[in-house]
């Protein structure tokens, strides 16, 4: 088990930014660029990126199950968290998050049969103003959600 | 006071431009001036402490601590490295003025975060950007290259031999890393666990070397407060409760959003400026500082400005500025629930009062709203929050306890009908 | 010193201490989970809340710092409150399964709960299950018992070294556990049982073996390495069923190896001796006291008179105590004999020594050194809790400089380190000397030998390390103890430490090797050491508690002499291979079965009584041996009881001890400076196969240490150029004779190295510890 030379290249990029002495500091980042790579934290990633950060596994493991947005079972291509927190809620979120269970056929931590879709339930994404709102595999929020725009977002995503 | 207000904004200004993120933006309009002129004068950190107190800056992050006090309390004399480090990990419901000020203004983020590294003698410093917010993690990042590449980061800034420089840690889904140490931890690569206090950061901080850590908001006024003195950002707002705020509105109004405006400003000026609640709906009930401040009625709420005294002695608490407004269609219970589970969820898990009773509380209220609630739930909510609230090592207990008891304080007869009826009043 | 007033007491507490520790000064006290005193604050059970005058809330007693003229008040209505309210919110999810439960009895939430727990349950809501784990052979848990104390996962790292436990999860999810399906493999794991405030992790071995109430707990000293570790022994229906530690600051703190704790097993045993036996034509019978006493003075008599006493050798484990040491040397030396030795894994007996090695200091400053040279110790598997102290010194800022034959994860920081493998420590070591001499130091009689030495680049920062700061020691472990050129190691430790101003101590491998040497079981003029006696075999030899076919330095010299003898008799607490070559076996009481004194490295005499009576017809051996001299006839045997043996073997007690103890050596040319050039064998002693009790406890061999002490193993490197395959059986063969042991990889040995460990009886037909060896592939 290894990480591509792109993926170590930026894990080392992170581990810059602390004294030398503290490499652990970049675990979160590593394990983000691990996750993004290998589309989840097997036991082997979590336990290499580990290794290379010189920490115990267990303490990478730690990190991996107390940050929700780590993934520790294989999720589908395209995973979808909505925020369905109070104020996203008032601004609609649950029914965004029906229309999504119900056109994917899937409730909240389940993944579509043919691997496209992951749905998931989210907690406050610090953009309340923009809601009902929804992160695609992490790192990109989709805002202003509505059944048309999720229609059109669930299109593009292959 | 006229709506909208036209004044001064410290922060959102940028938004008033075409490239409100470009460095050129920033400079054409004064900004890094500040910084330059500091390490010009080589200005004495005293000098710019006694600035930010006399502005009357709060810490913008919920506590509402006095900036300029808690710089004071870094060790002027200590030999080893200092660290400044922003809290960005803005995950409190309702809360989302940070991301636009790293999205629409990250240079006097970065110029902040300088006067502060410079002041308080630190080496670098850290910005902890909330997970879900990932673009702005790396938006930000760009920007701190803008900034070296022009050089106010880096080796010798601004040609006067001093070193500084800034990075950005991400987090990945914890809401309790925006607790101070909690982030702390965070930063140092282990859980998000708050630590006890004492020690404090100012002695005992990131990798144990004394640290600051501000919110982005309050940071972020530092370099306008520098440029245009503490007085002037003081009379921005109201005594006490120095310069402009961002309140995020957000819930049952026709414009949810961002409102930079003075401290001291009628909530009623602010939801007219948000479009006022929906179309064809009245207010009924508001969460003025976030979702760990407690409800308050509408009538209570019509009634107050939005400073950390007025919100404070109306019974909740200004806290990050995070409007939630909710009509009367609202079920409290349902409310509730949803927030509760969300304390639940997010509990560190750390010490036994928030671990135990943040679940208890959770699966009692969600008993209510299932309709399987008893007569004596309330008054066990009541009791269990009592028991939780003041200790726990930080304030995750309290927060998970102020919706609770308020809840239930001002709409305990929505809640006694669930119990009774074992169904919503709400459109009953 | 500030002064607080706390429940209406005044008094006076160090500055910077808690006000749990101001609350205990004075007597008073407060309940807590997560505090525990040697481990760092957590503050998170919330147990210890107390009310403080002037502070709103109330504040942990566990890490709130006392200050002038505070008030404080641990059992007022508000700190009652707030320590009642914590108490229902840990038993909401608790089972209430105590009568189930192993902790029942001795549990700190059971105990609190009494004072502080309701009657009536408040929760009606679902409680937590969690999933169970399996922590290995020694621990067992009980996970939806665990109150998130988080003291077995701070003991991991900040005791331990070594953190095989986390808290995965959040909030109420969170879960103690190890990475993956991880067993836990530290020497020290044990201690989690007894920092463990619940039953959540529980003794495995132990198990549903009675309730703690039924146990009888009598304190004695851990009969394994040379630290004495305090223990209690716990006793139900005359069987030793668990061992748990008794704190001593000075020796093992509150801390016990595993192999303290778990080595009572050998002790219920099915291979105990349990009724003397006499060989008869090739068979053994089992026979009465007075038979075989009488068998054995007479075959005794018949080797007097035919040869001498100067004929007959005598042995003796350096784990037996000091009564029965002294009269074994005394009955040795009563029949005219003096070879009479303990030290049998020891190859070279150069040099004259002017007293007993010792550590050279009290434990306890071994924790507060600035400098450490640890010359061939491979000190996690020797003494745990010396690792343990030095780690500690590591943390506070000391340097610790590694001089070994194999590299070794002390789980804490190595400054420098030199690894060369077993044959080339003398020139290692000789480095270090000189690098010190070129520093301008004086090293004294050694100075000319190591004159043409290369000096590299590690020797010299050692030397540098050691040149500086305040509290240092060089210390010999048992590689170097054993070492074919010990004596050279010696005196050029002795040579560094002088030149550095180190102590000089040696890390004493055994319980009682002290003590041994204290009470004259040594060879004096004329007498053959433990090597001597095998090499050059005797005519007789009796042999107390040894296995010398495990045991001694050179097994198959050993195992031919005792096979060659004339007459063999073993005082044995078991059925050891002895069988084999003995004609005479009397069962002797082990560890926990009779009255003794043990000393300790450290030079500190330690008595203890008796916990169980031995098992079948055995007896305490020093009245075996007391007998049997007055069955030959030997006057001065009339001791009553063990007191009088040590009245006799120690008049002036520990005064008397220490005034023998010293680690100078005079006498020894350095000239052992050219290394081995083909495959050599590293033989040290593995962590559980120590003594006749490590190696009869299932579960300590049954972990990842106990395991892998049964392996042989070499660099991948090696095992590649020998076409060998890891894993595999492989061929060992060494002077005449061979074996085949599992070979397994470990990269931190020096090249042409070979771990064939000693003590091991798959090793027993091999040659010296030390020296050529040679590998085949099966």
């Amino acid at each position: 088990m290894t990480l591509s030379a792109q993926s170590l290249a930026q894990i080392d990029k992170e581990v810059a930014k602390y004294p030398a002495d503290q490499k652990q500091s970049a675990v979160m980042a590593a394990l983000r660029i691990a996750q993004v790579e290998k589309g989840w934290l097997s036991p082997e990633t979590v336990e290499f990126v580990a290794r290379y950060l010189g920490m115990p596994a267990i303490a990478a493991y730690e990190i991996a199950t107390f940050y929700n947005m780590y993934e520790l079972e294989p999720t589908g291509r395209h995973k979808i968290t909505v925020c369905t927190n109070l104020p996203c809620q008032l601004q609609g979120a649950g029914t965004v998050a029906d229309y999504l269970k119900q056109k994917l056929g899937i409730g909240f931590g389940e993944t579509t049969a043919d691997g496209r879709f992951t749905l998931k339930e989210g907690e406050c994404m610090g953009s309340c103003g923009a809601g009902p709102l929804c992160l695609h595999n992490n790192h990109t929020m989709h805002t202003h959600l509505s059944p048309e725009t999720v229609d059109k977002l669930l299109d593009e995503l292959k | 006071m006229s709506v909208p207000y036209t004044g001064p904004k410290v922060c959102l200004w940028t938004l008033d431009h075409p490239n409100p993120a470009s460095l050129d933006t920033y400079i054409a309009n004064g900004g890094y001036s500040a910084l330059r002129k500091i390490l010009a004068e080589k200005t004495p950190a005293a000098e710019i402490i006694e600035q930010v107190k006399l502005s009357a800056l709060r810490g913008r992050g919920g506590a509402g601590f006095p900036t300029g006090l808690k710089w004071s309390f870094m060790p002027r004399n200590y030999e080893g490295d200092k660290y400044i480090v922003c809290n960005s990990d803005e995950g409190e419901p309702g809360t989302f003025k940070d991301r636009d000020i790293i999205e629409f203004n990250p240079h006097q983020l970065i110029e902040g975060m300088a006067i502060a590294g410079y002041t308080l003698g630190a080496k670098a410093g850290y910005n902890y950007i909330h997970g879900e917010i990932f673009a702005l993690y790396e938006s930000w990042e760009k920007a701190l290259d803008e900034a070296r590449a022009a050089g106010y980061l880096g080796k010798n800034i601004c040609g006067s031999g001093w070193d500084f420089d800034l990075h950005a840690h991400h987090g990945y889904g914890a809401y309790i890393c925006g607790e101070e140490t909690a982030l702390l931890e965070s930063i140092e690569g282990k859980k998000g666990q708050p630590r006890f206090k004492p020690p404090f950061p100012a002695s005992f901080g990131l990798f144990g070397k004394p640290t600051t850590i501000n919110n982005t908001e309050t940071l972020a006024s530092i370099p306008w407060i520098m440029r245009h003195g503490g007085q002037a950002f003081l009379d921005l707002g109201k005594p006490n409760n120095g310069g402009t705020k961002i309140f995020s509105v957000s819930g049952h109004v026709n414009r949810p959003g961002n409102f930079e405006i003075p401290l001291g400003t009628p909530f009623a000026d602010l939801l007219a400026m948000a479009g006022g609640v929906r179309d064809g709906h009245t207010l009924k009930a508001v969460i003025p500082g976030g979702s760990s401040a407690p409800v308050l009625p509408a009538d209570i709420m019509l009634g107050c400005t939005l400073d950390f005294d007025s919100v404070a002695k109306a019974g909740s608490m200004l806290g990050s500025g995070a409007v939630i407004v909710m009509d009367e269609t609202v079920c409290m219970v349902k409310a509730l629930e949803r927030l509760s589970y969300f304390y639940y969820e997010e509990s560190c898990g750390q010490c036994t009062p928030c671990r135990e009773g943040t679940g208890w509380m959770y699966r009692v209220v969600h008993r209510i709203e299932r309709g399987e609630g008893r007569p004596e739930d309330l008054d066990l909510l009541m009791s269990v929050g009592n028991n939780i609230a003041g200790r726990t090592i930080c304030a995750l207990g309290e927060a998970a306890v102020g919706p609770v008891q308020s809840f239930i304080k001002h709409f305990r007869q929505e809640f006694e009908y669930h119990i009774e009826h074992k169904r919503c009043m709400v459109g009953a | 010193m500030p002064r607080i007033t706390i429940d209406d007491q005044q008094i006076e507490v160090a500055a910077g201490s808690m006000v749990m520790e101001a609350a205990h000064a004075a007597g008073i006290y407060i309940p807590h989970f997560c505090y525990h005193k040697k481990l760092s604050i957590a503050a998170s059970c919330r147990m210890c809340l107390v009310e403080v005058e002037k502070a709103p809330k109330p504040l942990p007693a566990c890490a709130t710092p006392v200050t002038d003229g505070m008030v404080v008040r641990t059992h007022s209505e508000k700190a009652v409150q707030a320590q009642k309210g914590v108490m229902e919110f840990l038993l909401i999810n608790h089972p209430l399964d105590c009568p189930i439960c192993d902790q029942g009895g001795e549990c700190q939430l059971q105990d609190i709960a009494v004072g502080y727990g309701g009657v009536v349950s408040r929760y009606a809501e679902p409680k937590r299950v969690v999933k169970e784990k399996d922590l290995g052979p020694l621990i067992a848990t009980d996970m939806t018992r665990c109150i998130h104390c988080s003291r077995c996962v701070r003991f991991g790292q900040e005791i331990a070294g070594i953190m095989e436990l986390g808290m995965p999860g959040r909030g109420e999810h969170t879960e103690v556990m190890p990475f993956l399906e991880n067993h836990v493999a530290s020497e020290l794991s044990g201690n989690v049982i007894e920092l463990c405030p619940v039953g959540a992790l529980t003794s495995k071995p132990f198990r549903f073996g009675a309730r703690a109430w039924e146990l009888s707990r009598r304190q004695s000293v851990s009969p394994h390495d040379g630290l004495g570790s305090n223990l209690a022994l716990h006793v139900k229906d005359k069987r030793v069923l668990r061992a748990t530690v008794v704190e001593n600051e000075a020796v093992n703190e509150c801390w016990l190896a595993d192999r303290d704790r778990f080595s009572y097993q050998a002790l219920n045993g099915a291979d105990r001796l349990t009724q003397p036996s006499v060989k008869d034509g090739g068979r053994w019978l089992e026979v009465d006291w007075q038979k075989a006493m009488a068998q054995a003075a007479g075959a005794l008599k018949v080797i007097l008179a035919a040869h001498g006493g100067d004929a007959i050798g005598f042995i003796a484990s350096p784990h037996q105590t000091v009564e029965e040491l002294y009269l074994f040397q005394k009955l040795a030396r009563a029949l005219g004999s003096e070879s009479v030795d303990t030290r049998l894994s020891r190859a070279d007996f150069g040099g004259q020594q002017s007293g007993i090695e010792w550590l050279g200091m009290p434990v306890a400053e071994l924790s507060t050194l600035d400098r450490v040279l640890l010359v061939g110790a491979s000190v996690r598997q020797e003494q745990p809790l010396i690792a343990q102290r030095l780690r500690q010194a590591v943390k506070r800022g000391g340097q610790l400089n590694l001089v070994h034959g194999a590299d070794a994860d002390l789980l804490g920081r190595v400054a420098n380190k030199l690894i060369v493998r077993p044959s080339a420590l003398v020139n290692a070591l000789a480095q270090v000397a000189k690098a010190i001499a070129e520093a301008g130091r004086d090293v004294g009689a050694v100075a000319a030998a190591i004159a043409d030495v290369g000096v590299s680049d590690a020797a010299r920062n050692m030397a540098a390390s050691l040149l500086s700061g305040d509290k240092k020691a060089v210390l010999l472990g048992a590689l170097a103890q054993q070492h074919p050129a010990a004596s050279e190691l010696h005196a050029l430790a002795q040579a560094i430490a002088q030149a550095s101003g180190a102590t000089l101590g040696f890390l004493i491998d055994s319980a009682n090797a002290v003590g041994a040497g204290v009470v004259g079981c040594r060879p004096h003029q004329g007498g053959l050491n433990a090597a001597a006696l095998f090499a050059a075999p005797k005519k007789a030899y009796v042999i107390l508690g040894a296995e010398p076919e495990l045991e001694a330095a050179d097994t198959a010299a050993a195992r031919q002499a005792l096979a060659s003898a004339e007459l063999v008799i073993v005082l044995s607490a078991f059925k050891t291979a002895a069988t084999n070559y003995a004609q005479v076996m009397l069962p002797v009481a082990a560890f926990a079965e009779t009255a003794g004194s043990f000393v300790s490295m450290e030079g500190r005499l330690q008595s203890f009584r008796a916990v169980v009576p031995p098992q079948g017809e055995a007896r305490p051996a020093w009245k075996v041996l007391r007998v049997l001299a007055n069955q030959l006839g030997l006057a001065g045997f009339a001791q009553d009881d063990v007191g009088q043996v040590l009245a006799e073997a120690l008049p002036e007690g520990e005064a008397g001890v220490r005034a023998k103890l010293n680690n100078g050596i005079t006498g020894v040319t350095v000239s052992h400076l050219t290394a081995l050039s083909g495959i050599e064998r590293l033989g040290e002693t593995p962590i559980y196969q120590l003594d006749a009790y490590t190696r009869r406890a299932p579960a300590l061999l049954a972990t990842a240490d106990g395991l892998g002490g049964q392996t042989a193993a070499a660099h991948g490197d090696l095992i590649a150029r020998l076409g060998l395959v890891v894993d595999k059986p492989v061929k060992i063969k060494q002077g005449g004779g061979e074996t085949v042991m599992r070979l397994t990889r470990d990269d931190r040995l020096p090249d042409n190295v070979v771990r064939v460990p000693g003590n091991l009886a798959a090793a027993s037909p091999l040659g010296p510890r030390y020296g050529d060896i040679g590998l085949e592939k099966m």
